[in-house]
């Protein structure tokens, strides 16, 4: 089937200073099509949409949308030339209801009732629920990104532009919003797809640009292809089965047995019943969607959150109704999410950060005092082992990009020589070659005798680092099971039956 | 109908009138931290605006002028607060605090002048026939314009916040002020403005205490109103209504603590005088105690400066 052409891109280049983002990137999008571009983090592909939607502007190349020259030199711009997006992180107000944040989105929103009425309208039109009385702050995720397609929608867009929206789903609203823009591609508003989730992609797109460091390497149609294959031209190399080293068990090193906690988050997600153990040695990789108590775990296991004594045992020690610094010194150290803010203090020092949680078990301070001639040397061997791209261990951890610091807290757990490290998303953020230097240094770590709890959402990584596998789901964690061997239907099982990753290729018949 | 040597409908009709003060500058106060803005500096607009509408009223003989002065003063010292938390991202607490110093200074300063004198007097709107009206003549028909206006400024507060544009883009930017930015409000222009209006009713509320209840200008006349008036704006959940409430509220203990000395009451003097302010510390206690986080109203981004490079 051949589309009208509606937007074509060619030869966008675009360069940060150090890095060249997009290099002579082309590809082209007709009506009604839903379109991926696909690659790695750091492919470059937040930046590609980003010029799309005119928040960042090209160095060079030339973009038209339906046959007229197309430069947008800001967001309302590209809005009134049709074209629409939907961020990653949502740009709503928690204590506005919903068409009150409508509103504000809108260059000339009608009167309020109005207004209600056709939110009403277009939500119904495409079955994704919404009152707009409601306030946005007791909406789910999915609800909440209803809010901003419906914002999208109202002004009639011709592009919609979506940068990985199903990473905060649950799997039923991403069968909800894969119904939504199918409806949408039928009635002709094309969809730029931002995602590295294949299988996501080979059920709903129709075309695929595949990025890889900038440049396009591939388009091709994701129905016809497999999963690895895909992900083969993504990654620029065959992939190769990782090698699992001769798994010999040692004794075990973290043991958590039935251990239940109420969420202090709001809107959490309790824990309800975990138990598993990891040996010296071993990988445990903990899958699952977001917000199913994966923060909760961590917490549970830093210490932050605390149980009965031998709930949790790190070598034997109970350490359940301890401490986070009171469990670094039993030998558990964990490394959370949110990088700003939960992980390293903002506006401190590279210096001072190291110290907040290497202080007990590198032995930084003398007699109360901080060893800050210590601590600079140990700020600096990590800058040093883990590529820091920082001018230097005094600048605040906030200057730092994303993917830098990351690196720095993945350097600052993994180098304290403990015997028990929890990290939560090692990788989200960092670009393809970091991501596999922090992959490969918790596979030495582990190598040297240590046990690693590793919690993502990006499967494909908990594939190749863990030697056991296990998912939490609504609080609930399944049994571990060794990853040698285990398939993607059996991993889609453990997903739990409502939950599984099947339902968004049932929703497609 | 007296109760202790208290009539109650003098009672009311007087509280009303002494809530005027705390309940404009509250009014102002809600709008600025809708917006986002923790101005601590209300008592020091509030007395600049006393001075300076009792200055205006003397030097032209109108009382309507004078209040304008007032507001004018008030606006003009908030927005030394607004270029120094909006242009250079001064610290909100810190800065609100030097201005109400610097307000009580300033004021000082420029009242020498003035002490002993009577301002021109601002008397009942209505005819007296309507005031003279039993139990109602006095509470609804025997005030000065300024006691309907702030009632009807209460009234056009909750309206605009409620249900126009420019109150959902007021309270937006004061909810996450960087979503509002990425939506293109701009944040500090928004902000500034209402700062500005703030401080006009705040230096409006301090012009009726040197114009209408003292009448005459004494050196730190406002004695304490603009703390009770940001009380009130949390007691009241940042919500118009809830304002005037709590300004008759606060304006009733007052009053009936000066008729209890009045009356000869048993109780000493000086506890009676601090009634209201001990009342304003317990009445805070028990607001935050009893609900917690969001469910108390506040405005998420409230005293965090926002800058547009973050």
């Amino acid at each position: 089937m051949t589309r009208p052409e509606l937007l074509r891109v060619e030869g966008i280049t675009k360069a940060y200073p150090g890095v060249v983002a997009n290099s002579d990137v082309s590809f082209s999008i007709g009506e009604g099509e839903v379109h991926a571009l696909l690659g790695e983090n750091g492919a470059g592909k937040s930046t590609m949409v980003k010029m799309i939607y005119g928040l960042v502007r090209p160095d060079s190349g030339t973009m038209t949308l339906r046959g007229a020259a197309y430069q947008p030199s800001k967001p309302a711009e590209a809005r009134r030339l049709g074209v629409a997006m939907v961020f990653q992180h949502f740009s709503l107000f928690e204590a506005l209801n919903v068409a009150e944040n409508v509103a504000l989105g809108m260059e000339n929103p009608p009167p309020m009732r109005e207004l209600a009425a056709r939110i009403r309208a277009v939500s119904e039109e495409y079955g994704l629920p919404l009152d707009p009385s409601r306030m946005v702050g007791d909406l789910s995720a999915g609800e909440r990104q209803r809010v901003e397609i419906i914002r999208c929608l109202l002004q009639d867009p011709k592009l919609l532009i979506m940068d990985e929206p199903t990473s905060v789903l649950t799997p039923q609203e991403v069968e909800i919003l894969f119904k939504t823009l199918r409806q949408l591609s039928r009635e002709g508003t094309a969809i730029l797809y931002i995602s590295h989730k294949l299988e996501e992609i080979r059920s709903l797109c129709d075309e695929a640009t595949i990025l890889r460091r900038g440049k396009v390497v591939a388009t091709c149609t994701p129905r016809e292809r497999t999963a690895r294959e895909m992900a083969e031209l993504m990654v620029g190399t065959s992939l190769k089965t990782p090698e699992r080293r001769v798994a010999e068990k040692g004794e075990v090193a973290l043991g958590v047995s039935d251990l239940s906690a109420a969420s202090p988050i709001p809107f959490g997600t309790s824990l309800k019943g975990i138990s598993f153990t990891v040996a010296k040695g071993e990988v445990l990789g903990i899958a699952g969607v977001a917000g199913n108590g994966q923060d909760e775990l961590l917490l549970a296991l830093s210490g932050e959150l605390r149980a009965a004594p031998d709930k949790v045992r790190v070598v034997g020690q109970p350490v359940g109704d301890l401490g986070p610094v009171e469990r670094r010194r039993a030998g558990l150290v964990a490394a959370p999410e949110d990088r700003y803010g939960h992980a390293a203090a903002p506006d401190m020092s590279l210096v001072e950060n190291a110290f907040l949680t290497a202080g007990v078990r590198k032995g930084l301070t003398k007699n109360g005092f901080v060893d800050w001639a210590g601590t600079r040397r140990f700020a600096e061997e990590i800058i040093a082992a883990y590529d820091v791209r920082t001018p230097g261990p005094d600048v605040a951890a906030r200057a730092l990009s994303g993917g830098n610091l990351q690196k720095f807290l993945m350097g600052r757990e993994l180098m304290q020589g403990a015997s028990v490290i929890v990290i939560n998303q090692p990788t989200w953020g960092v670009d393809a070659a970091a991501a596999a230097q922090i992959r490969q240094s918790i596979l030495d770590r582990a190598g040297e005798g240590a046990a690693v709890v590793v919690i993502s959402q990006d499967l494909d990584e908990l594939l190749e680092v863990s030697d056991s596998f296990a998912v939490l789901n609504e609080g609930r964690l399944t049994k571990p099971r060794p990853t040698e061997g285990l398939t993607m239907d059996e991993i889609g099982l453990m997903m739990g039956g409502a939950h599984g990753m099947e339902v968004a290729h049932h929703a497609e018949a | 109908m007296d109760f202790g040597g208290i009539n109650p409908v003098i009672l009311i009709a007087t509280l009303m009138a002494s809530a005027v003060p705390i309940l404009l500058a509250a009014l102002g106060e809600t709008v600025v931290e809708r917006a986002g803005v923790l101005n601590l500096g209300v008592e020091g607009m509030m007395i600049i605006g006393a001075l300076g509408g009792f200055v205006v009223a003397v030097q032209t003989g109108s009382p309507v002028l004078g209040f304008l002065g007032g507001a004018v003063a008030g606006a003009a010292l908030s927005l030394i607060f607004a270029l120094l938390t909006q242009v250079f991202l001064a610290n909100q607490v810190a800065t609100g605090l030097a201005l109400t110093l610097f307000g009580l200074g300033v004021s000082s300063l420029g009242g020498q002048g003035y002490n002993g004198i009577k301002p021109p007097p601002t008397g009942p709107l209505l005819p007296d026939a309507l005031a003279d009206l039993p139990v109602v003549g006095p509470i609804l028909f025997g005030h000065d314009w300024v006691v309907y206006f702030s009632i009807l400024m209460t009234a056009v507060l909750w309206w605009v916040l409620k249900a126009t544009r420019v109150g959902l883009i007021i309270r937006a930017v004061g909810e996450s002020h960087e979503a509002a930015h990425a939506l293109g409000y701009k944040v500090n222009r928004i902000r500034l403005a209402c700062i500005a209006f703030g401080g006009a009713m705040a230096g409006m509320g301090g012009a009726y205490v040197s114009l209408a209840r003292v009448p005459q200008w004494v050196d730190g006349i406002t004695a304490g109103a603009g703390w009770i008036a940001l009380a009130i704006v949390v007691f009241a959940s940042w919500k118009p209504w809830r304002v005037l409430i709590g300004a008759y509220l606060f304006g009733g203990i007052t009053v009936l603590q000066l008729n209890l000395q009045v009356a000869g009451s048993a109780i000493p003097v000086e506890y009676l005088s601090m009634a209201p302010y001990l009342i304003t510390i317990l009445v805070l206690v028990i607001m935050s105690a009893g609900r917690k986080g969001k469910a108390s109203g506040a405005p998420a981004s409230l005293g965090q400066n926002f800058h547009a490079s973050r």
